[in-house]
């Protein structure tokens, strides 16, 4: 069973912590410090497996990999193979690439429940799901097209367009395309959309 | 989307809003913005409208989840944030839920019970996953109970998404409540046929945790497992078959059999290493008794070694590591690399193949082995370092030191090993010199160099990692004395200035040492002196001088060292004892005025013997013939009983001694010390390992003492201060303090007074040809030196393991399910009834329905097929069909399940027939 899956960066600061088992959070923050102590002291190019026993208990292992600015761990138990494990976190990278285009930590920063949602689609209950990252990402993709775009977003587009002197400056066609894209890629509420259009045509001419 | 809430959310901080702040805030002010921030969560989560509600609920998570801030006390605003219709709003609820409630503790999870019963049940595949995962985080007792019935609907689902998801949560659901075996297990087994890969890497993944706790249930699913392992191609799925298979295979030899060529064909033609490693591992762990397969594992292992990959290394060595255990052979063949992977870069590597070269030390090698690690640790970081000196302090000193042979070797060795510069090992390599010391007699004289050795350098004495390896120094050279070339040396070592670096324990051995080495030369003067008249025959016992200069005599001629023994005595003359006891007195005097007990005491005792001798030697200095009075005569008098109770030998002391002590007449034993388990419920044993400085005497008296009464046995898991503690509860039951105490002023042993003096090197060379007949004698040069040991065995209560009856209750409730045993399928229905009334409200009507309902399948198919039961209806009429024409007692060599069905049948009838309570699983009679 996978007992956990952290990423930090690499001043140790977690971007997701989610355990299998309960942990009160002053737990969770301890046990992340010490993975960090264990894992800056690594060198590069050396294996990816940490011996853990003394926070998770015998036959609990730990892998970790580096990308980019970010740790990804995981810590699972002795029915897991440890090299499907380093395939999983691959697995779990790129699905992140999938949903983010070309992932890096800010994208992790302020995607916590987003993140959390591929994640579940790939480990339920500490139990392997879905191994190949296009599933996954497909998966995520139903989910997030059935939510409304979160009004604070809203929001701020409105906000950015009704600002003028940046309408101004900006190239009407470019405009247009990006107010498209966002319309499609956040799934603007129709009403939404339309009132943002209208606004773009009233600004520019 | 009406225009107030539009506005409030506007100027409500949003979660993204929240995280840019949290960025922007200097370190050091996060703490207070973060409690700026639970002071505006806490207002608007009390709102009214969702959407305000939700956006509170996420920065809350946020910050509980990142951040470490507790959010118990919003458990409810996620229970009724979850009924919201909008499923962002669900899913930052459930999100909330599953990372922040305790199943154990948040009560609030109860409420939760219906919202998750309607969305395990709605239409939308979103809701229904997300309330899946969300239960298999928060799952409890409750939980499970009450949606048992929904799990069990969903088990069947037609989409894949959801299925899959269900069989994962239906692993916590059985742990929590064990009785949803039965209800849920026929289903989940009908999994295992599935076509679908999700579908079939869930259920194997399930099962594969459920036969880690008790395979020995699952056995009867052995030829599903096997069909799998045949014909799957997904390594996902192969790798979990195969650790279900390591489990299995232990339990019933002819699967293991069936089972070894399939998995040597994988290891021959699939690519993927985690693949490969999986069926390396299986092999060596559980058919190890399959030559070539092992062969074929080894190969692949060495394989592992050779690659570049570090990750590939390490669990190359660490699969070594499985066949040390079993055939050391199949290490030594891969020695290159495991000494190669030594000085690797990486640490565990380092570590791994570290502990396979401990594997590989015998007898013949451990001298050879040691010098090698040693200059590795010598050239290492100091980690790794300590680590090695680790290892080898472990590996020689274990079971009483058996792989060594030459103490005298180790002896000089473990001296060497405390000079490593990074050493920190100090307290092992300590224990180790009194040990041996005490235990092993011929390797004292070589002992007592090495702590000359040791003693004598002042530069050690500034690393505080040496001061416990220079306390046992110390404690050799006082303890064997008679053994030195030159006591005077070592008494100036023992007092000499930087002593003072030495923390208060370990100076009062250092100071009792030197009383030791006084005692020792004073006494050697007076023996000297002794013809001389100086002390008038009359006081001598006569007796004890003949025991004395046999000893010595015996001593000198033992261990070879005539000459220095002499050249001691040679040294011996009124003006060096007078400056010996001199310097003693002025290095000394100032502590008498220490703050430290033990230096204070310690130091006050060699003071009063010196008072006591110095007039004596002084007397015989000026030759003053009217100084023989009384008081004076008493000194010498007294220095020989001093030295005769240190002259005794030490010997090792078992950790069960204390129970053997016979009790003294008199004294009354409480009958039952049953309060006494609660003080020491929970203590551990002391380690084999540990020794205690009591006279020998002791422990033999006990020896040879019988046992008396049972209820001493908990006495010797008493620590000390328990004792105490005890004795001050219960003074009644132990002797007068004053029984203890005696009036002398030297150290008696602590022991019964009226011991049953028997001649100690009698009773040691009786204890070591215990040993000697239990150990094995190597045929070599030198004959080894006897190491006193005990052979008692260790007492240890097991206490027994709560998750250990849980996964019994689990493996009784598959037991039933794939047996299909009629008693145990009524005890089963006669247990619905109170579960029933548990329920509350309509879900009593659901459940009981469905119950019943996986009931009437159960009997149905129980009566009909006892393994077949696992199919579906369907499945198994068409396949009895098809059974019916075959003969079934042949056709073995067909692994068709069919045919598994088929017997499984038979038996289960046959059994019925007899209406035996069956307890062991049926083997499937494919694998005979």
């Amino acid at each position: 069973m996978i007992r956990g899956v952290i990423i930090m960066n690499d001043q140790g600061k977690p971007r997701l912590i989610k355990f299998y088992e309960f942990q009160p959070p002053e737990k969770q923050q301890e046990l992340v410090r010490s993975i960090y102590r264990v894992l800056c002291s690594r060198a590069e190019n050396v294996s990816n497996f940490v011996k853990v026993d003394s926070l998770f208990g015998p036959d609990v292992r730990l892998v970790y990999k580096t990308f980019a600015t970010l740790y990804f761990v995981f810590i699972f138990d002795k029915s897991e193979n440890e090299l499907a494990m380093i395939d999983l976190m691959q697995v779990f990278v790129e699905t992140l690439n999938k949903c983010f285009r070309e992932v890096c930590e800010l994208d992790i920063v302020f995607n916590f429940y987003k993140v959390h949602t591929i994640l579940d689609e790939i480990i339920l209950g500490g139990q392997v799901l879905e191994t190949s990252s296009e599933e996954v990402a497909s998966a995520v993709d139903a989910i997030s097209r059935s939510l409304p775009l979160p009004l604070s977003l809203c929001a701020y587009v409105c906000a950015l367009v009704s600002s003028c002197e940046w309408v101004l400056r900006c190239n009407r066609h470019i405009l247009v395309q990006l107010s498209l894209r966002v319309g499609k890629e956040w799934q603007f509420h129709d009403s939404i959309y339309s009132w943002l259009a209208e606004m773009i045509a009233t600004e520019l001419w | 989307m009406t225009g107030p809430s539009l506005m409030d959310s506007l100027f409500q901080r949003s979660i993204d809003d929240l995280i840019k702040a949290l960025r922007l805030t200097p370190p050091g002010t996060e703490t207070a913005f973060v409690a700026k921030a639970i002071d505006e969560i806490r207002r608007e989560i009390k709102s009214t409208d969702p959407h305000t509600k939700a956006a509170a609920l996420q920065k809350l998570t946020y910050l509980h989840s990142l951040h470490g801030l507790d959010m118990s006390w919003a458990a409810f605003h996620s229970v009724e944030l979850s009924s919201s219709s909008a499923h962002s709003h669900k899913r930052t609820a459930y999100l909330s839920a599953a990372l922040a409630f305790n199943p154990a503790t948040t009560d609030v999870i109860l409420l939760l019970t219906h919202q998750l019963r309607k969305d395990l049940s709605s239409p939308n595949v979103h809701d229904v996953s997300l309330a899946l995962s969300t239960l298999s985080s928060i799952c409890n007792t409750d939980l499970a109970r009450d949606l048992t019935p929904e799990l069990f609907t969903l088990l069947s689902s037609s989409k894949v998404t959801v299925r899959k998801k269900a069989i994962a949560t239906v692993l916590r659901v059985f742990e929590c409540y064990p009785d949803a075996v039965r209800v849920c297990f026929k289903r989940v087994v009908e999994n295992l046929e599935n076509s679908d890969l999700g579908i079939l890497s869930a259920v194997v993944g399930l099962f594969c945790e459920l036969t880690e706790n008790e395979p020995r249930s699952y056995l009867p699913l052995a030829p599903e497992f096997y069909k799998i392992l045949v014909d799957c191609k997904n390594n996902w799925v192969l790798i979990k078959v195969l650790k279900i298979f390591a489990k299995l295979a232990p339990l019933e030899p002819r699967l293991g059999k069936r089972v070894v060529e399939p998995i040597c064909e994988i290891m021959k033609t699939m690519g993927a290493k985690s693949l490969v490693f999986e069926c390396v591992r299986t092999i060596l762990t559980s058919l190890s008794e399959h030559d070539s397969a092992v062969k074929l594992a080894v190969s692949k292992v060495r394989e592992f070694l050779s690659e570049d990959d570090p990750n590939l290394k390490y669990l190359g060595l660490q699969a070594l590591a499985i066949v040390a255990q079993k055939d050391i052979l199949a290490v030594v063949e891969n020695k290159d690399l495991v000494v190669k992977a030594l000085s690797d870069s990486d640490l565990n590597i380092r570590l791994e193949a570290l502990r396979l070269v401990m594997c590989m030390v015998s007898e013949d090698n451990v001298m050879e082995i040691c010098r090698i690690l040693i200059s590795h640790a010598l050239k290492s970081d100091p980690e790794f370092c300590n680590e090695i000196l680790g290892f080898i302090l472990l590996t020689c000193g274990r079971n009483y030191y058996e792989v060594v042979f030459d103490f005298d070797w180790y002896v000089l060795f473990l001296g060497e090993m405390a000079r490593v510069p990074h050493c920190q090992k100090g307290d092992e390599i300590a224990t180790q010199l009194i040990d041996i010391g005490m235990r092993v007699k011929d390797a004292r004289s070589q002992l007592v160099n090495v702590a000359r050795e040791l003693v004598i350098d002042p530069a050690l004495l500034g690393n505080p990692f040496m001061h416990a390896v220079l306390s046992a120094a110390a404690w050799v050279s006082g303890e064997y004395i008679k053994l030195s070339r030159n006591p005077f040396e070592i008494m100036e070592a023992l007092l000499q200035p930087r002593t003072s670096l030495l923390n208060p324990s370990v100076r009062a051995i250092y100071i009792h040492s030197a009383f030791k080495v006084l005692m020792f030369c004073v006494h050697s003067y007076l023996k000297l002196n002794g013809e001389e008249s100086l002390i008038p025959s009359t006081l001598i016992d006569s007796e004890l001088v003949s025991d004395v200069e046999v000893d010595d005599h015996n001593m000198i001629v033992t261990n070879g060292q005539a000459p220095s023994a002499s050249s001691v005595t040679h040294h011996l003359t009124q003006e060096s004892l007078l400056a010996l006891v001199n310097l003693v007195e002025i290095n000394l005097g100032p502590l008498a005025g220490s703050n430290e007990v033990e230096v204070l005491e310690r130091s006050t005792n060699v003071l009063g013997l010196i008072k006591l001798i110095k007039p004596m030697l002084l007397g015989s200095l000026n030759d003053g013939e009217g100084d023989q009075t009384k008081g004076e005569l008493k000194a010498p008098e007294t220095v020989k009983l001093i030295f005769d109770s240190y002259s005794e030998d030490l010997g090792p002391v078992s950790v069960n001694a204390q129970e053997k002590v016979p009790i003294p007449n008199g004294l009354v034993l409480k009958e039952n010390l049953d309060d006494l388990e609660e003080i020491c419920g929970d203590m551990k044993l002391p380690l084999l390992t540990s020794f205690s400085l009591v006279r020998s005497q002791f422990a033999e008296a006990s020896n040879s003492a019988e046992w008396q009464g049972k209820e001493e046995s908990e006495l010797s898991t008493e620590s000390t201060s328990l004792l105490a503690e005890h004795r001050k509860r219960h003074g009644l039951y132990y002797l007068s303090p004053g029984n203890r105490v005696t009036t002398s002023n030297d150290y008696p042993p602590a022991h019964d007074p009226n011991d049953k003096a028997i001649d100690e090197d009698e009773d040691l060379a009786k204890l070591t040809e215990k040993s000697l007949v239990t150990g094995k004698k190597p045929s070599q040069s030198k004959p080894r030196p006897m190491v006193v040991k005990f052979d008692d065995g260790e007492v240890t209560t097991v206490a027994t393991n709560r998750t250990e009856v849980k996964a019994g209750l689990i493996s009784g409730a598959v037991n039933e399910v794939l047996l299909g045993d009629e008693a145990t399928t009524s005890s089963s229905s006669r247990r619905k009834p109170p579960k029933s009334r548990r329920g509350t409200g309509d879900s009593n009507v659901s459940i009981t329905e469905s119950k019943s309902d996986a009931s009437k399948i159960d009997q149905s198919e129980h009566s009909k097929a006892g393994l077949g039961g696992s199919k579906h209806n369907g499945h198994g009429k068409e396949r009895r069909r098809r059974n019916s024409g075959k003969d079934k007692e042949h056709d073995r060599k067909d692994e068709h399940k069919s045919e598994s069905v088929a017997h499984g049948k038979h038996r289960s009838r046959h059994r019925a027939d007899k209406a035996v309570e069956a307890q062991a699983p049926v083997i499937p009679d494919f694998l005979l």
